[in-house]
């Protein structure tokens, strides 16, 4: 149980890039969000899709807190999709919803998404 | 010149040379010299000390003439010439020397010989003084240390070992010794009938003897009670026991009381003790009858008093190491902040907690502790529903990941009660946190060392309470995070624990008993923050 993983794809063109996350953030992917923020090299916008993601601890918000530093040190804008209804209040109290963009989009296992 | 040894010796010190110690010899072979040394005192009123003090060199012990007594007693050792041993303008002892075995007179090279030894000696002997007078200081502080030691022992030895099983009642007890022990205690008693005697006391005065009048107080008081039962009886006897041996100018305050847990009846009696205060329904009140403090005149009658204390009700019984202690504009913590946290129920343990925490922040982490705290907490089980129960209890080892098993589990024990599922998600989160911190921050993620994970529910709230090692440790509060900081690396990106949690659950609580640091995480059944965000 301890070595749950995370899988992070980037997918990069014209600027663009998104990166396509699975499974859990916690300490444990550190390394992989390190590499799929890297392959992000080039691009000016960076889609972070949480759409396959079920656990964030606060670890993992402290590797995201990571990779916006290094975004605005790059002048990359990141947004973010596929979020929880939960996880998107975690987004809010912790204000990282203030250094990205957080699309509303279709995940609906926390309840109603369009509540708010 | 012939063998002539001599030692000196004095405490001297700036303070005062009570015993200036002098060193006689006979004319002995060098050999010989060092066994035969032998020392005396001199009185520091010895007119030989003011004459060597205004006197430098070699003097004839017979040219002398002076009514001193130490002068007589090394004329008796055969002393012919003595030297004062002077450093630092301080005569610190004396050089005696015998006769030559020529039994002529010494030259005035011997004694220049002499005085040379001597003012070089001088220092050395001083050196070799104050270490011995270092050495006395360590003894003597290494035996306060010890007596102590001795007083604590007696104390945790008479204190119980462990909390009556009471059923239908809740029992908590708390007790902190301060630097230097003092006489804090209290007991609880087994009586017929399934009743129980509640003590709480505290002796005057710190240390061994306050230890020792303790442990005869409760001695006699567990002796009483089996056979008298009626609580002003019992602190009359304990009294008149005590009055014949007790130390002059010490006391006890005693309360002691006799509680029949089936019916919740109260039946005490107060020897000028802190008045335990009661929270039932709604009110507040405290348990008041009169008498005097134990040990200070005999014959002495205590009032006996009753109550109930209904379902629901909570006492506490305390000491004033509590009540009275100081901030640091000197303010007293006082009954009201205790009457205020007793008010809102919850258990005895939380309260105990609460009460210390409250305590701490009212004192401030560096006022060092002024005297024993001592607290017992007792409360009847309430009239809540059959549902208010343990819903799941049970340990992981500190390995990383292991937070997944907790949230499962909480997850679980949760399940059939009214959450939202958002409020079903912030606990989940708010258990994976919590467990987190205890696997980190309280055992160092050692394996060994486990998280206990405890999930209970009443009619008002669920709470987990989840527990780690790290109980003796005072946990640093956390800066805030701030995402400003972080991103701009003036902060770790790290430290969202707890404040995650603080704003996940309805109430956190956190507790230390010296061994296990406890945080409670406490969602309300009913409203809660759901019914405050999502109207």
């Amino acid at each position: 149980m301890p070595n749950v993983t995370l899988e992070a794809t980037t997918h990069a063109a014209d600027g663009r890039a998104r990166i396509e996350l699975r499974g859990d953030i916690d300490s444990s992917a550190r390394e992989a969000l390190g590499a799929a923020y890297a392959e992000t090299a080039g691009a000016h916008e960076v889609l972070l899709d949480f759409a396959a993601v079920d656990y964030i601890n606060s670890t993992g918000i402290a590797l995201i807190v990571g990779m916006l530093a290094r975004a605005r040190a790059d002048a990359r804008a990141i947004t973010a999709r596929g979020l929880s209804r939960h996880y998107r209040e975690i987004f809010e109290i912790t204000r990282l919803s203030d250094f990205m963009t957080i699309l509303d989009d279709d995940r609906t296992d926390q309840g109603d998404p369009t509540h708010e | 010149m012939r063998a002539a040894t001599a030692a000196a010796a004095a405490s001297g010190g700036e303070t005062s040379p009570s015993e200036l110690l002098a060193a006689a010899h006979e004319p002995l072979s060098a050999a010989e010299a060092q066994e035969a040394t032998e020392s005396f005192e001199i009185a520091p009123n010895d007119p030989l000390v003011a004459y060597f003090q205004g006197s430098v060199g070699a003097v004839d012990v017979n040219a002398l003439d002076l009514d001193s007594p130490a002068l007589t007693a090394l004329r008796a050792e055969g002393v012919s010439l003595v030297v004062p041993l002077i450093t630092n303008g301080e005569l610190i002892g004396l050089l005696n020397v015998g006769r030559r075995l020529s039994d002529q007179d010494f030259s005035a090279d011997d004694r220049r010989l002499l005085e040379t030894l001597a003012a070089q000696a001088a220092p050395a002997v001083r050196v070799g003084q104050l270490v011995r007078e270092q050495q006395a200081e360590i003894r003597a502080r290494g035996r306060i240390e010890q007596e102590l030691a001795v007083a604590q022992l007696i104390q945790q030895n008479f204190l119980p070992k462990q909390l009556p099983a009471l059923g239908g009642w809740e029992v908590a007890a708390y007790y902190r010794a301060a630097r230097a022990v003092g006489g804090d205690f209290y007991d609880f008693i087994e009586l017929p009938d399934g009743r129980l005697g509640l003590v709480i006391g505290d002796v005057t005065d710190k240390g061994v003897p306050a230890a020792m009048v303790m442990a005869a107080t409760r001695s006699v008081l567990r002796a009483s009670a089996q056979r008298l039962i009626e609580p002003g009886t019992v602190l009359a006897r304990v009294n008149d026991n005590l009055c014949p041996d007790i130390p002059e100018n010490m006391f006890v305050t005693c309360f002691y009381g006799v509680l029949d847990p089936a019916s919740g009846h109260l039946r005490y009696a107060n020897a000028g003790h802190n008045l335990p205060l009661v929270a039932a329904g709604g009110e507040s009140s405290d348990l008041r009858a009169t008498g005097m403090p134990l040990g200070l005149l005999p014959s002495m009658s205590y009032e006996e008093r009753e109550t109930t204390l209904a379902p629901g009700a909570s006492v506490l019984l305390y000491s004033d190491g509590l009540v009275e202690a100081h901030d640091r504009e000197r303010e007293m913590f006082g009954t009201e902040r205790v009457v205020e946290l007793l008010a809102r129920g919850g258990d005895c343990n939380a309260l105990i907690g609460e009460l210390l925490g409250a305590l701490d922040r009212f004192t401030g982490e560096e006022l060092e502790q002024e005297d024993d705290i001592t607290l017992v907490a007792l409360r009847r089980a309430g009239g809540e529903p059959a549902g208010a129960a343990v819903l799941d209890d049970f340990k992981l080892a500190s390995e990383p990941g292991n937070e997944r098993e907790a949230m499962r589990r909480v997850a679980a024990a949760a399940a059939p009660f009214a959450l939202t599922p958002e409020r079903r998600e912030r606990l989940k989160t708010a258990t994976a946190e919590a467990t987190m911190n205890a696997m980190e921050h309280g055992n160092g993620y050692r394996r060994e060392l486990d998280v206990a994970v405890r999930v209970s529910a009443d009619a008002r709230a669920l709470t987990v309470a989840i527990s780690d090692c790290g109980g003796a440790r005072a946990i640093a509060p956390a800066d805030a995070p701030d995402i400003d900081a972080k991103l701009d690396g003036r902060q770790s990106p790290r430290g969202w624990g707890l404040f995650l949690i603080e704003r996940m659950v309805d109430e956190l609580r956190q507790r230390s008993d010296g061994d296990r640091h406890t945080v409670e995480l406490v969602m309300n059944l009913e409203g809660g923050r759901d019914a405050e965000r999502d109207t």
